[in-house]
């Protein structure tokens, strides 16, 4: 392990500089844009729309594209936990929890039957 | 896993009353239920790539409370670690936050009528990030106007703990964490994502959105990265509302 900041204000400006200040002014323009919107406007029906799309496509990326240990899992048993846990969220009424832990275990298991070792 | 699923279709009736406070405190108390135990698991995995890269642990959950947003997060510590320049860093940084624009913009007409200080503002949409953005666009329509804003505030301070303590326990125990348990944790995140996007689904245009995102996504990343998701959520998103508006009339 090495240092790659400063341990003392240092490195806390460093992260504050790089990380806060170039992360938040989003957020700000945000609020300066969406203040005045109502939620029933044409151009909050886009935005609200380019959201989805946008979190939709993370979705895809996270799976075709992750980063971390989970590119040593091969595509199919991501593919196949994102389907599996799909098909249980519908299939058990919606259930956000058996969903998600259903798609997980579809890739532990996958992992552990058919996978390379990691 | 403690779940609440599908609450945010129903009209919150027990929630009529609430006081501000009350409001707060349920919107808090979400951090222990499916979406905030998810963020804590991807959290853990982010603190071990902190440790790994030679953050300290006073720098890891500084900057999971300060940025509140993990892949803004992950591409700062990866700059940092390869030795970028600040100004370099930042520059990544500011181009995955570009994302959080469309997500505060489409939540702020829900808090539109009610009287707050800007600095409260200020504070509200600093815990716009994909979690809190998924659970307020599912909840916040079903949620009493006059409670819209402490209901969020509390949901997001709570989800900010769960990164904070994840990315904390992660600097700790990640070490010792088996390789396929840390890649099941982190494959939590992109599956949890798509399923509360189906149940904040209310028109044909989410649904559309969903689908053009979905295939845009992987498709632009490969041919323009970095602006990769902006570019899927304007162009998805058109597509979405131009399809929405035909299939209804």
């Amino acid at each position: 392990m090495s240092a790659i900041l400063d341990d003392g204000f240092g490195g806390y400006l460093v992260l504050f500089l790089a990380g806060f200040l170039a992360h938040e002014p989003w957020r700000w323009l945000g609020l300066l844009l969406g203040g005045n919107l109502s939620e029933t406007s044409p151009v909050f029906v886009w935005v609200r729309a380019v959201a989805t799309a946008l979190v939709a496509g993370l979705v895809m990326r996270l799976v075709f594209y992750p980063a971390g240990v989970l590119t040593k899992v091969d595509l199919p048993l991501r593919l196949t936990g994102i389907a599996v846990g799909t098909l249980v969220f519908f299939y058990a009424g919606r259930s956000l929890g058996l969903g998600i832990f259903a798609g997980a275990v579809t890739l532990l298991a996958g992992v552990v039957l058919f996978g390379r070792p990691l | 896993m403690n779940t609440d699923d599908g609450a945010g279709r129903e009209p919150n009736l027990e929630g009529r009353h609430d006081t501000k406070g009350r409001a707060f405190w349920r919107g808090l108390k979400l951090m222990l239920t499916t979406p905030g135990l998810v963020l804590f698991a991807t959290a853990i995995g982010f603190g071990a790539l902190a440790r790994d890269s030679g953050l300290t642990l006073g720098h890891t959950v500084f900057l999971s409370a300060a940025v509140y947003a993990l892949p803004a997060q992950v591409v700062l510590v990866d700059q940092l670690a390869r030795g970028a320049s600040i100004a370099a860093a930042a520059l990544a940084v500011t181009l995955t936050a570009v994302r959080l624009l469309p997500m505060t913009v489409s939540l702020l007409p829900y808090f539109r009528d009610q009287k707050s200080s800007t600095a409260l503002r200020i504070l509200t949409v600093h815990f716009i990030a994909v979690t809190a953005w998924v659970e307020g666009n599912r909840r916040l329509p079903d949620e009493p106007r006059q409670t819209r804003l402490p209901f969020f505030l509390g949901l997001g301070i709570g989800m900010a703990i769960m990164t904070s303590t994840g990315s904390a326990v992660g600097y700790y125990a990640a070490t010792g964490l088996p390789t396929v348990m840390a890649a099941t944790l982190l494959f939590a995140t992109p599956v949890y994502f798509l399923l509360a996007l189906f149940l904040g689904m209310r028109t044909r245009t989410d649904m559309i959105a969903i689908a053009a995102g979905a295939l845009l996504g992987p498709i632009l990343y490969r041919l323009l990265p970095g602006l990769d998701l902006l570019l899927t959520g304007l162009i998805g998103g058109t597509i979405a509302v131009l399809a929405g508006r035909t299939g209804r009339s």
